[in-house]
């Protein structure tokens, strides 16, 4: 037919014309033109089932009108559709009397009371009356699906959501419909739990209470709660979330489907991690030193000793033995005011956000950067990262999807399998500190005919098989290893950047960081992604600023290293514990202890403040504006639903007070004024002004560098509206509140610098021999770790594992270890014993270990790779 | 329990007749029941790992289906069916009376492990109402007395031929090995299947729909299952004379009871 071929098609929805996308299912091209139709098992996420029936429309036919249900049929040109026909209506009526069969009115203790879709929908479509008189069925009240999911099965109303969600898109079917009929039941494989990384989303999709989280359960009322767009900082991925509230405090996160980023759904950590704002061990006041103790002092005594401090090291030793470590924690404006305050007021370039887990600055700002949607589009996709289900875990959502569903080709450059080696056309297992190699093996023009870096042949081939001929290469590009330089991955990248028309995403986790790197919270770089040199002039002259430091710093590793031979004389750790975040524990302890002064500016105390001088509260997150920058570069708002405990500030007002006391004048006095002085200064801001961002248009916010000025312009089109039932509670969520009467015009004194492009390094140091009794050591973090905040959140501290010691059965059997046990770890800087364990996902040669407390005792970042033995203990 | 080697290479060659391996979970499963007489939590882990399925996917479809049994079976399973025609003849007096004579209620087993009571839907078997099956072996117009001659039997051994444990797929196998027994006899009968296709006229192009030709039914096949009953079924193993007499003898006093 003809019509076939058209862009769109044109049905009738209740008399109405309406234009509907080719493919589309009824219920979505309705809703669109604005006729709701009834639904529970229909999400917009995941494929339909019809489960429910909950839908039927009458739909005219060759026999004339049928019933039909709507989430099931797509629509097709000269559709008649009918949705409130008395037929219709009876068929509602007898629905949902049949879904009420079993369901227990049990809604006054029921946490979806007020906010459930099969509350509301009996109450808009219902028959009002039932006329079942026998007994319904019972269950055990609520079942643990999991640590974090509590079932109750009699209110289930079998609508598959959850189940389906498990299995398309999570890609843990470990929950199945169990029984049949009336015995029908949600349940896991007996004795094991729904142990995924995903499981929230269930509660969040499920139309009835049957689904509960375990913190939240019996915690409030939906009616009571006040909520407010944000995004979520755990990781740097940027999911949409509204932020919900009850009485100063944070009662839960629930996705908001953004189309470019989340498609609504959160990883745990991210949905339960409110809990660590809402923790009683949450710093509300200054601490200063006095003797060997941490004592409660005034906010203007602490920043005079601060003041004091730097000033001392400043004046005796120069501005540049003062260095600020972290940032990556803080929203935009207030990492541009700790920039400003460090680089302009202080004068050092010894900045670093990144906790050397990172890649340099250059590199992330200088590549080509791909947005999510263009990496799941790719014609092939390159993994030189962490594994994203561990750090990135809605970015492994997303990648799986498009392995799974688009087909598209993934090839993974990692010392060890991750969540997506299943999904990979080809894993080359690389042996740490070769990637450039193999990098070099998978874009060469002739095929391989030995191994390369521990990769055989085979591997190689079928990788090459699936990047070949692909004209869109997006590499997804971090550090696979903590245990191996940074320096080694950068050439590798720069190998891959040769690929015709490759961009990059980066897989850099930590919240904020590639806002702290935009901002300039990076050695070597001025905010707007400009180089120290490039920029100098702009900044110093056009910008504001009254100075900009004379030559690149230290990263953070040369920071620690300076610290701790006392070369620098005050570190400031901006939301920052090397002693326990930073690869090199040994290092970072010796560091905190060798700087001369220390000034925690945190929202814990963790090990490294229990060390400072001065301990400064800072505002965490909710409990303040601004904006947030994700892998992408895509800028999204925060928003505030509570105040910060105690006398907490947000970090951007320490460092306006701290200019001040060291002689200085930030010249911004609010965080507005903070986004407007980088939107009108900063390259690759330019025209994302707090009106442009405010507007609902851009709700998903904005990737920068904008295209070009009129990309910005607010547009007319609507956004999307959501779906009541898709996530319920969230039809309220509102925008953070703006006020643009500040916000001054663009103005151009003189031409903006250019942004940093990338320049492919020198090669790296060549690698130590691997004698053959030793291993290679691999270290990844995992999702759960002993971090400050997961250990903070009290349904996530428990999830955290103890780490073991993981290696090929291989190895193992040469070493005389058999299939494990207690083995012990010996290296040229420490020996422990640990448990180990077979994994096939280790390649030959290596030994892999998850980050903490062994981990970073083993890791010396002096080092370009490091070599460990194992024996019996 | 895991399964056996045996059991292990008849669910590979299973595996490997269908596209997809998942398609070969329900013969599988059979395979497992017929290995410890039910489910074991073993068991479904194994054959998920032997599928690539997680043991939830496996549970979710073994609870499914009422033939496969996720909880303990004795070694008979006794299904006596209450529906329209055996009710009107008695079925539900003689499910009491097997409740009493057995000591359990309907879903329970005997303490010494050898009779399980189910109540069933109809089992196709109206024409001898009431009827009951054991092990999936069907007896009809059985009365309380032929009730108890069965179950003396059952626990004797005498019916050990036409009877055996729970779980047995004696007719089954027989029709999966013919695809089972290897590859090479599935492709060669996948390929007399193409074969067939092949030969057939092409569809007649034009602008109606053509409809497909439908593949004659391979001659001489008659599907196996419908005649799976123990007394009519003519013995393939000539042992067994002896045990379909014995239900022969239920068959007749049946009728002169009536």
């Amino acid at each position: 037919m003809a019509e076939s071929t058209t862009e769109t098609v044109t049905i009738t929805v209740d008399g109405k014309q309406v234009e509907a996308k080719p493919g589309e299912m009824i219920i979505a091209a309705a809703e669109r033109a604005g006729v709701y139709i009834p639904r529970f098992c229909y999400h917009p996420r995941m494929r339909p089932v019809g489960m429910c029936r909950m839908c039927l429309v009458e739909v005219t036919g060759p026999r004339g009108p049928v019933l039909t249900p709507a989430c099931f049929v797509p629509v097709a040109d000269g559709q008649e559709i009918v949705t409130d026909s008395p037929k219709v209506k009876k068929a509602q009526d007898g629905v949902l009397e049949f879904l009420l069969i079993n369901h227990p009115l049990d809604c006054p203790v029921c946490d979806k009371g007020g906010e459930c879709p099969l509350q509301d929908q009996t109450l808009a479509f219902g028959p009002g009356e039932s006329r079942f008189v026998e007994e319904k069925r019972h269950w055990e009240k609520p079942i643990s699906l999991s640590d974090l999911v509590y079932l109750d099965r009699e209110r289930c109303i079998q609508c598959d959501r959850c189940t389906r969600f498990a299995d398309e898109v999570a890609g843990d079917p470990l929950i199945e419909f169990v029984g049949r009929g009336d015995h029908i039941e949600v349940n896991t494989f007996p004795d094991q739990p729904f142990s995924s990384y995903f499981s929230g989303n269930t509660v969040q999709l499920c139309p009835v209470g049957a689904l509960l989280a375990k913190p939240y359960r019996f915690k409030a009322r939906p009616w009571d709660l006040e909520q407010v767009e944000s995004t979520c900082t755990m990781c740097s991925f940027g999911c949409r979330v509204a932020v919900q509230s009850s009485a100063n405090q944070l009662t839960r996160y629930i996705g908001i489907d953004s189309d470019p980023v989340n498609h609504g759904w959160l990883c745990d950590k991210g949905r339960f991690s409110y809990q660590w704002v809402n923790s009683e061990e949450r710093l509300s006041a200054p601490l200063v030193r006095k003797g060997d103790e941490l004592v409660e002092a005034s906010w203007g005594e602490a920043l005079a000793a601060v003041a004091k401090g730097v000033k001392g090291a400043i004046d005796v030793h120069g501005p540049s033995t003062v260095a600020v470590l972290g940032g990556a924690r803080l929203p935009n404006e207030d990492q541009y005011a700790w920039a400003k305050l460090a680089k302009s007021v202080i004068g050092t370039d010894h900045v670093d956000a990144q906790m050397g887990d990172g890649l340099p600055a250059s590199v992330v700002l200088g590549l080509p950067r791909a947005t999510i949607d263009e990496a799941c589009a790719a014609d092939a996709v390159i993994l030189l990262a962490p594994d994203v289900k561990e750090v990135l875990p809605v970015l492994y959502l997303r990648l799986r999807s498009a392995a799974v569903d688009g087909r598209v080709p993934m090839v993974e450059l990692s010392p060890r399998s991750s969540g997506l080696t299943r999904y990979c056309a080809a894993s080359l297992g690389y042996r740490p500190g070769e990637a450039a190699a193999v990098a070099r093996a998978l874009v060469a023009n002739q095929s391989p005919t030995a191994e390369v870096g521990g990769v055989s042949v085979e591997a190689l081939t079928a990788a090459r098989q699936a990047i070949g001929g692909a004209s869109r290469v997006v590499v997804v590009l971090g550090r696979p290893s903590l245990a191996e330089s940074a320096e080694s991955v950068v050439e590798a990248a720069a190998v891959l950047a040769g690929l015709p028309d490759a961009r990059f995403l980066p897989a850099l986790s930590r919240s904020n960081v590639l806002g702290a790197l935009d901002m300039g919270l990076a050695p070597g770089v001025l905010p707007g992604r400009v180089a120290l040199d490039a920029g100098r002039a702009w900044w110093s002259q056009a910008g504001a600023w009254s100075s900009v430091p004379e030559t690149a710093g230290l990263d953070a590793a040369g920071i620690l290293r300076d610290a701790a031979v006392g070369k620098i004389q005050a570190l400031v750790l901006l939301g920052a514990d090397p002693a326990t975040d930073f690869p090199d524990r040994e290092l970072a302890r010796q560091a905190v202890v060798g700087a001369g002064f220390v000034v925690a500016v945190d929202t814990f105390l963790n090990e490294s403040a229990k060390q400072a001088d001065v301990v400064l509260p800072a505002a965490g997150f909710a409990e303040r504006p601004g904006t947030t920058t994700n892998i992408e570069g895509r800028v999204t708002r925060l928003g505030q639903k509570i105040v910060p405990p105690g006398t907490a500030w947000p970090d951007w007002m320490i460092a306006v007070e701290l200019a001040a006391r060291l002689g200085g004048d930030l010249g911004v006095e609010t965080v507005e004024g903070l986004w407007d002085e980088i939107v009108q200064f900063a390259p690759s801001h330019a025209g994302a002004s707090r009106a442009v961002l405010a507007d609902r248009a851009h709700r998903d916010g904005l990737v920068l560098p904008l295209p070009f000025a009129a990309a910005a312009e607010p547009a007319e089109e609507p956004a999307e509206p959501m779906d009541p039932t898709a996530a319920p509670g969230i039809a309220a969520v509102e925008a953070p509140p703006a006020d643009f009467s500040t916000a001054p015009a663009a103005v151009e004194k003189m031409e903006r610098p250019g942004m940093i492009e990338f320049r492919a390094p020198a090669d790296a140091a060549p690698l130590p021999q691997l004698d053959s009794y030793a291993l290679r050591l691999v270290v990844t973090k995992p999702l759960y770790d002993d971090g400050t905040l997961v250990q903070h959140s009290p349904a996530l501290a428990g999830l955290a594992r103890e780490p073991r010691v993981r290696a090929n059965h291989y190895d193992l059997d040469r070493l005389g270890l058999g299939t494990g046990g207690r083995v012990r770890v010996q290296s040229p800087r420490t020996s422990f014993v640990a448990e180990a364990e077979v994994d096939d996902g280790v390649p030959r040669g290596s030994v892999a270990l998850t980050f903490g407390e062994h981990a970073g005792a083993l890791i010396d970042v002096s080092q370009p790779v490091i070599d460990v033995r194992l024996e019996t203990p | 329990m895991r399964l056996n080697a045996e059991n292990v290479q008849r669910a590979r060659d299973l595996i490997a007749i269908y596209p997809r391996p998942r398609s070969a979970l329900i013969p599988i499963l059979h395979i497992a029941q017929e290995q410890d007489g039910w489910l074991t939590e073993d068991a479904m882990e194994h054959v998920a790992e032997l599928l690539g399925l997680t043991s939830a996917e496996v549970y979710g479809t073994a609870s499914f289906y009422d033939m496969l049994f996720t909880e303990p079976v004795g070694r008979h399973l006794v299904s006596i069916c209450t529906n329209i025609a055996c009710l009107l003849n008695g079925g539900y007096e003689l499910l009491e009376h097997a409740e009493e004579t057995l000591g359990v209620k309907p879903g329970g087993t005997t303490p010494d492990g050898e009779f399980t009571l189910e109540e069933v839907e109809c089992i196709a078997d109206c024409g001898r109402a009431p009827c009951l099956a054991v092990n999936w072996r069907f007896f009809g117009n059985v009365t309380n007395d032929d009730f108890d001659t069965l179950l003396g039997d059952l626990r004797s051994g005498a019916l050990r031929e036409t009877v055996p444990p729970h779980g047995t797929l004696n007719r089954v196998r027989r029709d999966l090995t013919a695809w089972a027994g290897g590859v090479p006899a599935a492709q060669a009968a996948r390929q007399q299947v193409e074969a067939k296709w092949a030969a057939a006229p092409p569809p007649v192009s034009s602008p109606a729909p053509a409809t497909p030709p439908t593949p004659p039914p391979p001659p001489g096949q008659a599907p196996a299952i419908k005649d799976d009953r123990g007394e009519r079924q003519p013995a393939s193993q000539p042992a067994s004379e002896q045990a379909a007499d014995q239900a022969a003898t239920v068959e007749d006093k049946g009728d002169t009871a009536k």
